[in-house]
């Protein structure tokens, strides 16, 4: 009985470490497909390293499969790979003053535009009303457009 | 005269920034291995059984590392200029043939002639990614500490042989 006992203990003992396993190999392919999504591809610049079919881009997946094998974390092999490549090889580059045109650049346009529109705008409403026209000149307007009619509004 | 300066200074922006950006190559990414150590390697040499090099052979020298494999189209063009470099004598020209088939680099080094004092194999490129090769050939110039002072992406011509290998190393050498 006891040694029933016992052999059915192993087997779920094994059953849980299989399916462990299973699981931590299934959650490493996850890991590893989403860092590849993050880098790009040196080859087919506007790949990412996932996507990319170069040769190049097979052995850095290569790479980057063996080292999460290996227990590295994911920022270790960021930096193993911009050691190498530089930061040109992450689609989320880094916040640094070599780079801080690129990150600040588009609001700053977005803000100089803003302003700008907010100046035409404001400049547009100081404007004078357009006076109405005088006696002599609304006669010249009837002669060239003929009489106005109805509502007055030019056809 | 303000309306048509605003305009222009925009336009003039926009002309100095694409003159900048269009003729920037956006495949030359910048190695940030400039200034840094060479990565060490030991690797078998071309068409010499049992032999090994180790870049720390080269201590004490300036010299250039030339990435280069027989399939590769470029390095077909860049070729003549390092046969013509190397028989200057000015700096050794090492290779490194770069996942290539032995036989294949043999043959077409005797048929293009061969400018190396030698070529380590790097058979599976694993050294290649630690110098951040993409994109053959390429070619680092290795200063007498063994630091990287410079890379040329894609093939060496004789105007940058001039311009910046020839005089960087003739700097380098002093």
């Amino acid at each position: 009985m006891t040694r029933t006992i016992g052999f059915v203990l192993v087997c779920l003992c094994l059953l849980v470490s299989g399916l462990n396993a299973q699981e931590s190999s299934l959650r490493t392919q996850e890991r590893t497909r989403q860092l590849e999504e993050k880098l790009r591809c040196l080859v087919c610049q506007n790949q990412t390293l996932a996507d990319s079919n170069a040769e190049l881009a097979g052995d850095l997946r290569k790479q980057v499969a063996e080292q999460m094998a290996a227990g590295k974390s994911d920022e270790q092999i960021i930096e193993y790979l911009t050691a190498r490549y530089g930061d040109f090889v992450l689609y989320d580059p880094p916040f640094k003053l070599r780079t801080a045109l690129l990150w600040v650049g588009p609001f700053a346009l977005l803000a100089l535009g803003a302003a700008a529109l907010v100046l035409v705008l404001r400049r547009r409403r100081a404007a004078p009303e357009e006076a109405p026209l005088a006696p002599d000149e609304k006669r010249v307007v009837e002669r060239v457009l003929g009489p106005a009619k109805g509502d007055g509004v030019p056809r | 005269m303000k309306r048509v300066l605003l305009p222009l200074a925009v336009f003039l922006l926009i002309v100095g920034f694409l003159a900048v950006g269009l003729n920037l190559d956006p495949r030359e990414v910048p190695s940030p291995l400039i200034g840094k150590a060479a990565p060490a390697f030991e690797l078998p040499v071309l068409g010499q059984d049992g032999r090994r090099f180790l870049p720390t052979e080269m201590r004490g020298k300036v010299w250039l590392l030339n990435v280069w494999a027989s399939w590769c189209v470029s390095c077909r063009d860049e070729h003549p200029v390092l046969v013509e470099l190397s028989k200057k004598d000015l700096l050794p020209i090492l290779g490194l043939n770069y996942k290539d088939n032995g036989e294949d680099a043999q043959r077409w080094l005797k048929q293009f002639g061969n400018p190396y004092q030698l070529s380590a194999v790097d058979a599976d490129g694993r050294i290649g990614i630690d110098y951040g090769v993409y994109g053959v050939p390429e070619t680092y110039l290795i200063d007498a500490d063994g630091v990287i002072r410079f890379k040329q992406i894609g093939p060496l011509t004789p105007a940058v042989l001039e311009r910046k290998v020839l005089p960087m190393a003739a700097a380098l050498k002093k």
